[in-house]
């Protein structure tokens, strides 16, 4: 019997086709940083069907939310999230860069009024996806770079 | 079209026919900013100026505007003494100051600011310059002194110089001149010509305009030329600063030949980019500009408080 690198999982995400070398990327974005208990698989440039190579995560016992999802959009733009429940796959997203990033990436502007300390979460709305081009609300800056201001 | 409670915060969210409507009320405001006629158009407003970083023509012509409607002022002005010293955020401040006034002017060193301002605050906001971002009110009267010197704005040649990279003003009157169809020169040298940011907003309005060092060629080909100082701080060394600072002086030498009716405008304080002999020429109108932010800001504050559509 041919051995599986990572075994099926009972209950949780199973985040699939995430850029090469950027697995640990996603986790601390999704701020799992293994101290929640959570079972945490990685797997990193293993082969895939469709692309040459992928990296893979699967953490048990926990469901991801939508909100989330979306911000592992902006660094593996091609990543699908499949919710497992009882080994079963009972959802299955493929990731989405939304139309408005809410708190979760910083204005690259330092002295944008939204890096400074008010009452609010950083607004960039997504003015084209490819090439990723996206403008804060506040000071209208437009920008292409996210991955480094991820909050 | 109706601008009651509205924000004005950049100038890009003003369609065309408003920017125009803005300008044709400006108009008839003028004997009433020279003081030959009187109104009461805004008696028993309050309007709320908060300035937390110098200014002298925007805060004194929002308060000459407001004064001369009948109109009272509430003012900050500066960091000190007021509460964003202590540490309160602007987000309370202006929660404040709306509960005092009917309507907000706002200077900021942070780009923004003014947008933030308006989010919590159900009165009308005037975004009085945020840090290097936007000056609306400050391009909608170099638009207003382009089309009553010259008759109009579409088709005419405005040649912006000097700072171009982080003087607010051009970055607000270049999107507004694109969209108003005029054609742009951008004077300056390399180290501090229009940022791409804005060149990428230009090009996706289709604005006609070209990139050059070359203030003769600016100045040759001018309808409008729009000075701004060069910042000494923005350069590596003196050397520099001074090698540059000296090639875009506006000089009688450098305007032999300019077009007849050319115009230059400059959004004030200048240092020693335009020369004072070159005041007596009729191609200075730069006071006539800093003249003309009382009438627009005028029309700004009688719309934005419903009193004039």
């Amino acid at each position: 019997m041919k051995e599986l690198k990572i075994t099926p999982i009972k209950d949780g995400t199973v985040i699939d086709h995430i850029t090469a070398g950027s697995a640990l990327k996603v986790l601390r974005i999704l701020g799992i940083t293994g101290e929640e208990g959570y079972t945490v698989s990685v797997a990193m440039n293993v082969t895939s069907k469709k692309e040459s190579l992928k990296d893979v995560v699967k953490i048990e016992g926990r469901e991801l939310k939508p909100e989330e999802i979306n911000k592992i959009s902006l660094i593996a733009p091609r990543a699908t999230i499949n919710i497992i429940r009882d080994y079963n796959v009972v959802k299955k997203y493929r990731v989405q860069i939304p139309d408005v990033l809410e708190g979760i990436a910083k204005c690259e502007n330092p002295n944008c009024i939204s890096n400074q300390r008010e009452p609010i979460q950083p607004v960039l709305k997504v003015i084209s996806r490819n090439p990723l081009r996206i403008k804060c609300v506040y000071c209208g800056r437009v920008q292409s770079q996210v991955e480094k201001n991820l909050i | 079209m109706s601008f009651k409670g509205r924000d004005i915060i950049r100038i890009e969210e003003l369609k065309e026919e408003e920017i125009y409507r803005i300008l044709d009320v400006a108009e008839k405001m003028v004997p009433v900013a020279r003081g030959e006629e009187t109104t009461d158009l805004l008696y028993g407003k309050v309007l709320a100026s908060l300035f937390f970083e110098p200014s002298t023509r925007t805060r004194l012509s929002f308060e000459s505007a407001m004064h001369r409607l009948g109109g009272s002022v509430l003012t900050i002005s500066g960091r000190e003494g007021t509460s964003l010293k202590k540490g309160e955020t602007l987000a309370d401040t202006v929660r404040m100051a709306e509960a005092y006034a009917d309507v907000i002017v706002l200077r900021h060193p942070n780009e923004g600011a003014a947008a933030l301002a308006a989010q919590f605050c159900s009165k009308p906001v005037i975004n009085g310059g945020d840090g290097s971002g936007q000056h609306p009110t400050q391009t909608l009267l170099d638009l207003f002194t382009i089309k009553s010197e010259l008759g109009a704005i579409k088709g005419k040649t405005v040649a912006l110089v000097g700072d171009l990279r982080y003087g607010r003003t051009v970055h607000s009157l270049s999107l507004a001149l694109a969209r108003l169809g005029a054609r742009m020169i951008m004077v300056a040298p390399e180290l501090i010509q229009m940022p791409t940011y804005i060149l990428d907003e230009l090009n996706s309005l289709g604005a006609k305009y070209e990139l050059t060092e070359d203030l003769g060629r600016g100045i040759e080909e001018a309808d409008v030329l729009y000075v701004t100082r060069i910042q000494r701080e923005r350069f590596p060394d003196e050397e520099e600063y001074m090698k540059v600072a000296g090639s875009y002086r506006v000089t009688l030498e450098s305007l032999k030949n300019a077009k007849e009716g050319m115009i230059i405008l400059h959004p004030l304080p200048r240092v020693d980019e335009i020369a004072p002999e070159v005041d007596s020429t009729p191609h200075a109108k730069y006071f006539v500009q800093a003249f003309n932010g009382v009438p627009v800001r005028m029309a700004i504050l009688t719309m934005v408080l419903g009193v004039i559509e």
